[in-house]
């Protein structure tokens, strides 16, 4: 091994992620070289100092105090059931039925809903992607070059189909962030608007389908189909999303599998 | 599930991970207020899509949300900050020559070594603070940042570069 690949590999070297084969050979290579042990030896002064106990901020005292609470007052909104083991509410058996109607309400003032939660994430994924001008990773027209550039960095692979004959064309592909997972987005364009579609495959629990919803003047639609869901956020005008929408799913329905 | 049940076992596996999440919230934020704010909206997020984590690592799966939140609120600041830019494919110009000893003084002043990391773009920062701080393996900051195992070893030892580079020219400013 030559000097410029073993300092390439010094930092890999140092973490001790290296494969046994490669870490003898750059170990034998450091014992004959000068220069790469001082580079190296730079490497271990600069990590020994960052291992100073100072650089590392532990959370104050308080924060966990403050999590703490705010997640439990969380899990109280998000579940009714536990207002039943309170004892009062099995007490006053006469009361339990108007109870029910106010713990029915309680998902609704709790704070936002996951499913609220991801609706805004979709609305600031697709935001994000206009403005700090990372629209693909992967800009092509070609649905053939944009479905095989998914492979192996996301755990299952997306339906593709341009629809530039119906006037949509396929702008190119992206990893995104959603949902706590990553996700695929596909863009297309509908003359100066841009539509995200992204696509993940679908939690059987998840309650998927519903009707437009409008978020800071963008419209968000999300539905299932063959095990995956598909979520088309634009500012296009909610006729021409549904369109869009339905060509995207009989385009998908039609797709060999 | 009921929520006693999850905000439970929620406080048992996630809730350890309080001072990973908020060194990580820290230098992302480079401020404490923030950093606590962050860190709270986080643990808000990995409550309400808890039933998403399936086991596993739990300590990854809390600060991939730490990153996300961090970042949605960087981006909304940008503004008004300033790092060295972020340049994935920087090879760097010679190292001008320091000697090891020198760096040695210099990597021992914490305060300056702290100001260099910060000066760090956000995304080589995160990996140095990921790996070298919370000793996180390459496969968890993988994880973490959503990245291929091969970007993680890139851009670990792009960052180093351009830490020790920003350290040898303040070394330069002030001897």
């Amino acid at each position: 091994m030559d000097c410029v690949n073993v300092e390439t590999l010094l930092d890999t070297y140092l973490d001790r992620e290296l494969d046994a084969v490669r870490n003898l050979e750059i170990e034998a290579h450091l014992k004959g070289c000068a220069r790469c042990s001082e580079s190296f030896g730079d490497r271990q002064i600069i990590r020994h100092g960052l291992k100073t106990e100072s650089l590392y901020f532990k959370a104050p005292a308080d924060l966990q105090k403050r999590v703490q609470r705010s997640v439990r007052q969380a899990a109280r909104a998000e579940t009714p059931s536990y207002w039943f083991s309170l004892s009062w509410v099995k007490a006053a058996a006469p009361l339990a039925a108007a109870a029910l109607g106010v713990l029915l309400l309680i998902p609704f003032i709790g704070g936002p809903s996951s499913d609220e939660l991801l609706t805004q994430d979709i609305v600031a994924s697709h935001i994000r992607s206009l403005m700090v001008n990372h629209l693909a990773d992967v800009p092509s027209t070609d649905e053939h070059t944009v479905k095989p550039w998914f492979n192996g960095k996301i755990d299952f692979s997306p339906p593709v189909s341009d629809l530039a004959k119906e006037g949509f064309p396929l702008v190119g592909g992206r990893l995104d962030y959603l949902n706590n997972r990553p996700v695929a987005a596909l863009v297309y364009q509908r003359d100066t608007h841009v539509i995200n579609v992204f696509v993940w495959p679908s939690d059987k629990s998840a309650q998927v389908s519903g009707p437009i919803k409008t978020r800071q003047g963008y419209h968000v639609m999300r539905w299932a189909s063959a095990g995956v869901t598909f979520s088309v956020v634009s500012d296009l005008e909610t006729s021409q999303l549904e369109k869009f929408a339905g060509l995207l799913k009989s385009a998908v329905a039609t797709l060999p599998r | 599930m009921g929520g006693q049940d999850k905000l439970g076992r929620f406080e048992q596996t996630i809730l350890p991970h309080l001072d990973a999440a908020y060194n990580l919230a820290r230098w992302l934020t480079r401020n404490e207020q923030d950093a606590q704010d962050m860190v709270q909206e986080a643990f808000l997020r990995a409550f309400r899509f808890f039933d998403g984590f399936r086991g596993g690592d739990a300590r990854a799966w809390l600060l991939t949300t730490v990153r996300h939140t961090c970042y949605t609120w960087l981006e909304q600041n940008r503004r008004s900050r300033a790092t060295t830019s972020f340049d994935e494919e920087y090879h760097g110009v010679e190292e001008e020559g320091l000697n090891p000893s020198a760096l040695a003084i210099k990597s021992n002043d914490i305060a300056l070594l702290k100001e260099s990391l910060e000066e760090l773009p956000d995304e080589f920062r995160e990996v140095i603070v990921l790996r070298d701080l919370e000793e996180l393996s390459y496969k968890q900051i993988a994880e973490v940042i959503n990245a291929p195992l091969g970007t993680v070893m890139s851009r670990l030892a792009r960052a180093r570069g351009q830490l020790k580079r920003i350290l040898c020219s303040r070394f330069k400013e002030k001897p």
